[in-house]
């Protein structure tokens, strides 16, 4: 149902244990190895969207996976248009939907 | 610094590599935290793997490369250094660079002006548009990829692959390793078309067998994995409820054009897609680089650009891979680095570099994409992820307006215009405007393309603003956006 990491114990590349981070997202908290993404780690915690979309208010996420199309910014620590896919979580970053919203015209009086 | 290499991917170490075997002091910018680019994408030094070869090809040729330039001193590998821009003045070419994190907010900014430069910048995928492709699990080919490798995620349970081309077939073998099942892999190309390209002219496969057996390794490998390979078959549409549930697959002509009554559902939890690659042309295109017509950075034989002191190697030439990356590479760091064109030393490279730019011709004729993918858009299909431009918008306003450039035609429908600048449709865009304005293959009357972004990478304001930089440049730049 889900990405998943490949279990550390079976995985072929025997990648070096690693310290935990933590990223906080939404009002839940969720748990990574130190040198994943932002997106990483949400996906493999089945979190797949991180944006809304200002035309449709459709959910987007990972797209292309190497800081090209811009699909997956979020708002890191308060600053926007972060890249998920780019950036590495050092732990303890509250992670923020960005969501903007198209300009509406004003009522008229 | 006498060179500088932009990209620190096969073409651009190699490049850095050669040019201080001749004699040049070297600078290499990439904007990752680690070199290696795209193809030798790896865990992190803060997870690193012990054997992190069993995931690559040429994983030694990489480390003699890393090695070499890490320990010389007369090559500067700075990573996360974003190029933002190219500026030209009366002095020569201006390289703009932010440093610090991606994204992040108080970046250093930095001047260079560099008397060579080896543009090195690489491709990324290209993603043809399908009913349901903005679904969150659906990811380009290169994005699974990048993730199995760089950090051990598969990005399903259930994952198809489509599109076409061979990097379909690393892209399923770095899925399985990571322990996700791939039910279905469904290549564009026909088997007679594929055939005929594939099986042509045997004897300029001569000297690429290690490449052709690579291939074949992957392909025997997911027959014993059960991995379904069709050929002649696309995914037509993808279904989901804000998440991919299913995808539907289709058999496709020649033409690419979907076959009606060949339709069948497939269940999955993730999409690859990917249709092939582009080129990314900014930074030579702000260099003043002239292109072929084909779009890709012209070169010489000794990899010289249009432009005097300005060099380009790998995929901005041609979408050739990692042997062609790392011929080109030598060639053009060794000539930049003011070596001699005819050297002996070089005719190794040279003639890897005829090998597998005939190779490359191989696949782009087997696999490129074919007219009739059109077909199984909707209307209201978006084409342009960005600014969500559907099919529709896109051909109404060309047929309607009859206008004959493509700037207006892009300020009218908003195409292109998003985050990503075009990047992800651009060509895509260009191609339906055509179509649809009946202009077939006659180019825009104003002379642009999708591929300018003077701005390569965003950069915050207030680093340009900070008075403690004072070189930075003007972002004014003469010709327009």
């Amino acid at each position: 149902m889900t990405p998943r990491p490949v279990d550390p114990a079976r995985d072929p590349a025997e990648p070096a244990l690693a310290t935990t981070v933590t990223i906080e997202f939404e009002g839940r908290r969720y748990e990574g190895v130190r040198g994943q993404t932002v997106a990483g780690i949400l996906l493999s915690h089945d979190v797949l969207d991180w944006r809304t979309t200002s035309v449709s208010g459709a959910g987007r996420g990972l797209f292309c996976g190497i800081g090209v199309c811009f699909d997956c910014v979020v708002s890191v620590d308060g600053v926007r248009d972060v890249r998920a896919c780019q950036r590495r979580a050092r732990g303890g970053e509250l992670v923020e939907r960005q969501h903007d919203r198209l300009p509406q015209p004003r009522e008229e009086r | 610094m006498d060179v500088l290499v932009i990209g620190a991917g096969p073409a651009g170490m190699a490049a850095a590599h050669a040019a201080r075997a001749a004699g040049a002091t070297v600078r290499v910018l990439d904007a990752s935290d680690g070199t290696g680019g795209q193809y030798w994408r790896h865990l992190p030094a803060s997870r690193p793997a012990a054997r992190e070869r069993v995931l690559h090809h040429q994983w030694d040729r990489y480390r003699r490369l890393h090695q070499s330039l890490q320990s010389d001193p007369g090559v500067t590998v700075s990573l996360e250094a974003h190029v933002w821009a190219i500026g030209q003045d009366d002095a020569g070419l201006t390289v703009h660079v932010s440093h610090g994190d991606v994204d992040g907010t108080g970046q250093r900014t930095e001047t260079l002006r560099p008397q060579r430069l080896v543009l090195a910048t690489g491709a990324h995928d290209r993603t043809l548009p399908v009913p349901g492709w903005t679904l969150p699990g659906v990811v380009t080919a290169g994005a699974a990829q990048a993730l199995a490798k760089g950090e051990r995620l598969a990005i399903g349970e259930r994952v198809v692959v489509a599109g076409s081309g061979p990097f379909l077939l690393p892209v399923t073998a770095s899925l399985l390793q990571a322990g996700a099942s791939v039910v279905g892999v469904h290549e564009a190309a026909r088997p007679r078309r594929l055939a005929r390209e594939w099986l042509a002219r045997p004897w300029e496969l001569v000297g690429t067998t290690h490449k052709v057996s690579e291939l074949a390794g992957y392909a025997r490998h997911q027959v014993r994995s059960r991995v379904p390979y069709r050929t002649g078959s696309a995914v037509v549409r993808i279904h989901g409820e804000g998440r991919v549930e299913g995808v539907t697959v289709a058999d496709v002509d020649d033409r690419w054009q979907p076959v009606a009554g060949t339709e069948s559902e497939v269940s999955c939890d993730a999409v690859c897609l990917g249709h092939g690659f582009v080129p990314r042309l900014e930074l030579a295109i702000a260099a003043g680089c002239g292109l072929t017509d084909q779009r890709f950075v012209a070169v010489d034989a000794h990899q010289r650009t249009t432009v005097a002191g300005v060099l380009a190697a790998g995929e901005l030439t041609q979408i050739g891979g990692v042997d062609l990356a790392l011929a080109e590479g030598e060639i053009a760091g060794w000539v930049a680095g003011g070596g001699d064109p005819s050297a002996a030393h070089l005719s190794h490279a040279r003639r890897a570099r005829s090998r597998f730019r005939r190779f490359a011709d191989r696949i782009e004729a087997a696999h490129g994409i074919g007219p009739g993918w059109t077909r199984w858009l909707d209307d209201d299909t978006v084409v342009c992820r960005c600014e969500e431009v559907g099919y529709g918008t896109l051909t109404r306003v060309a047929s309607d307006t009859s206008s004959v450039g493509l700037r207006s035609l892009k300020l009218t429908t908003r195409a292109g215009l998003g985050l990503c600048q075009g990047r992800v449709c651009g060509r895509t865009v260009e191609t339906i405007l055509s179509a649809a304005s009946g202009r077939g293959s006659v180019p825009f009357a104003d002379h642009t393309s999708t591929d300018r972004r003077p701005i390569a990478v965003p950069v915050r304001v207030g680093d340009l603003a900070r008075p403690a930089s004072p070189d930075v440049p003007s972002p004014s730049r003469k010709d327009p956006a």
